[in-house]
């Protein structure tokens, strides 16, 4: 039986401007015109109010670390257990899933709440993922 | 939904449980629905509304020969039979149908018959959680719980003691696959899975299928078994991503079944005798327990681990040992639903005494959904 492949995102009509960001070492979110609201993951509408005017804009790229595991077994294809899955909540509200890079992969090392900043990860010549790692400084 | 106007009258479990590599899933969905047909007294012809999940109702209705006038194909995850039992009872009392059958199986561990689960590369989940080393619900379900546990004050011990307690039950039933008795140690020390959890923490991986049959109330009498009536029903949805739940500290979807299920029933807590809570993981029984509201979030972990929910304490859960130790062939809901439904028949390999009313809780996903029921042996 072949390997299985790591698993690659494909983005679609509504996600496109967040891949086109990691690509050019952006993290982009979406805010509503009307109600101000930050959300994620992408849509072309406020899921707080359902207004269709919203703007893509350029995040921070800091947040805290909101919940995480180490993952042991079954390791997904690509990836050398342990690593962390983790939960990063953006100083703009919300929150994406990542990996915390950077540090040993270890209770002790990821602790709740700690300063994350992202980090881009080239995949291929399509896909560029967001990660994180300890904020420096 | 009025109370107590539609009754299971018809319980069943596959004839066997655990590793069967004699019966493909849709043979396992037929096995079920045969033994809950029997414990009915009926004919398949006398089945007029069905329901199912992850495989489609036609699939099944056409393998065992039913003519439905009523489906539901609702497939939220392992709790798709809370919700099938909620939909059956409107459906019945709506006059849609009269007798409906229920089915799960899952070719869980053999995979004889079964779609492996897949997740498309363009969805949102594919986008924005498989990029990142998800691989199977060990590595998502647990994420939220050293989240949980630091806002609630939770210790490892206590949330390894919902391991312990449930195996004390299995131990009192010759059906669980899991009976020899363990320790706070043993959970502790038992292999890695995803920090905080490892395997003693996580559910087991097994062949099975169940059914139920209701109808209504007034037919219900007429039955060879003694009828167990809905009280209380309810159901939600949260989300597929289980990085984009409202919060880590409780699940919106339990949130929403669960009080809504008790409003309808028209009881407080004291008043339930036997409490069951989807338990794919050991944090489950915990959000379960505050979720519901049966004590506050913070005391959740010492509630487990002080033995209130053990044989002899005073809120008996999960009494068949659960899915981390009786079975869990990857849609745990029905196994729930059986166990209330023989607490409630006074049948259970590990009864409670003079049980008459039991909250039987379920999760559908990574807390993406959620059902609720409330049986009781009284009308």
């Amino acid at each position: 039986m072949a390997e299985a492949a790591r698993a690659r995102p494909k983005p679609t009509p509504e996600t496109q401007h967040f891949w086109d960001g990691t690509q050019a070492g952006e993290l982009r979110l979406q805010r509503c015109d009307a109600c101000a609201h930050v959300y994620f993951p992408p849509r072309p509408f406020c899921p707080s109010c359902a207004c269709r005017k919203v703007t893509v804009f350029k995040a921070s790229g800091k947040g805290k670390l909101y919940s995480y595991v180490i993952n042991h077994r079954p390791a997904a294809p690509g990836f050398t257990p342990p690593y962390s899955i983790a939960v990063v909540e953006l100083d703009e509200g919300p929150r994406m899933m990542s990996n915390i890079v950077d540090c040993p992969q270890t209770p002790e090392a990821l602790e709740l709440d700690m300063r994350l900043e992202v980090i881009f990860e080239k995949l291929d010549d399509k896909i560029t993922l967001p990660k994180f790692r300890p904020a420096k400084g | 939904m009025r109370r107590n106007q539609v009754a299971v009258v018809g319980a069943a479990e596959t004839t066997e449980l655990g590793v069967i590599p004699t019966m493909s899933q849709i043979q396992l969905h037929a096995d079920a629905a045969l033994n809950a047909i029997a414990d009915a007294g009926l004919k398949l012809s006398d089945i007029d509304g069905f329901a199912t999940a992850v495989e489609s109702p036609q699939q099944v209705c056409h393998y065992l020969g039913i003519t439905p006038t009523w489906v539901d194909g609702t497939s939220v995850g392992g709790c798709s039979f809370m919700l099938h039992v909620r939909h059956a009872a409107a459906a019945i009392e709506a006059g849609l149908c009269k007798t409906v059958l229920i089915t799960h199986a899952e070719s869980g561990k053999s995979m004889i018959g079964k779609q492996p689960r897949s997740t498309p590369a363009d969805s949102l989940n594919g986008q924005f959680e498989a990029p990142f080393g998800v691989y199977g619900p060990p590595s998502m379900f647990p994420i939220p719980v050293l989240r949980f546990m630091k806002t609630h004050g939770i210790t490892h011990e206590q949330i390894a003691m919902v391991a312990v307690v449930q195996r004390e039950w299995a131990a009192k039933n010759p059906r669980a696959t899991m009976k020899e008795p363990i320790t706070v140690a043993d959970v502790l020390n038992s292999r890695m899975i995803a920090y905080p959890f490892r395997l003693l923490q996580c559910c087991l991986v097994t062949d099975g299928g169940g059914a139920l049959i209701l109808t209504s109330a007034d037919r219900a009498k007429d039955f060879p078994t003694k009828p167990v009536y809905i009280l209380g029903t309810g159901e939600s949805v949260e989300t597929p991503m289980v990085s984009q739940m409202e919060t880590f500290n409780s699940s919106r979807a339990f949130k929403v079944a669960g009080p809504l299920a008790f409003k309808e029933a028209g009881i407080a807590h004291d008043d339930v005798d036997h409490l069951m809570v989807y338990d794919a993981f050991a944090h489950l029984p915990l959000y379960g327990l505050g979720d519901l509201g049966f004590v506050p979030y913070e005391e959740t972990g010492r509630f487990i681990a002080d033995g209130n929910t053990r044989p002899g304490g005073k809120l008996p859960l999960n009494t068949n040992g659960g899915g981390l130790s009786y079975m869990h062939s990857g849609m745990y809901g029905m196994y729930a639903l059986q166990e209330s439904v023989r607490q409630m028949r006074g049948i259970a390999p590990a009864q409670v005494a003079n049980a008459k009313i039991s909250v039987c809780h379920g999760v559908g996903g990574m807390f993406a959904a959620s059902g609720t029921i409330i049986f009781t042996n009284e009308k």
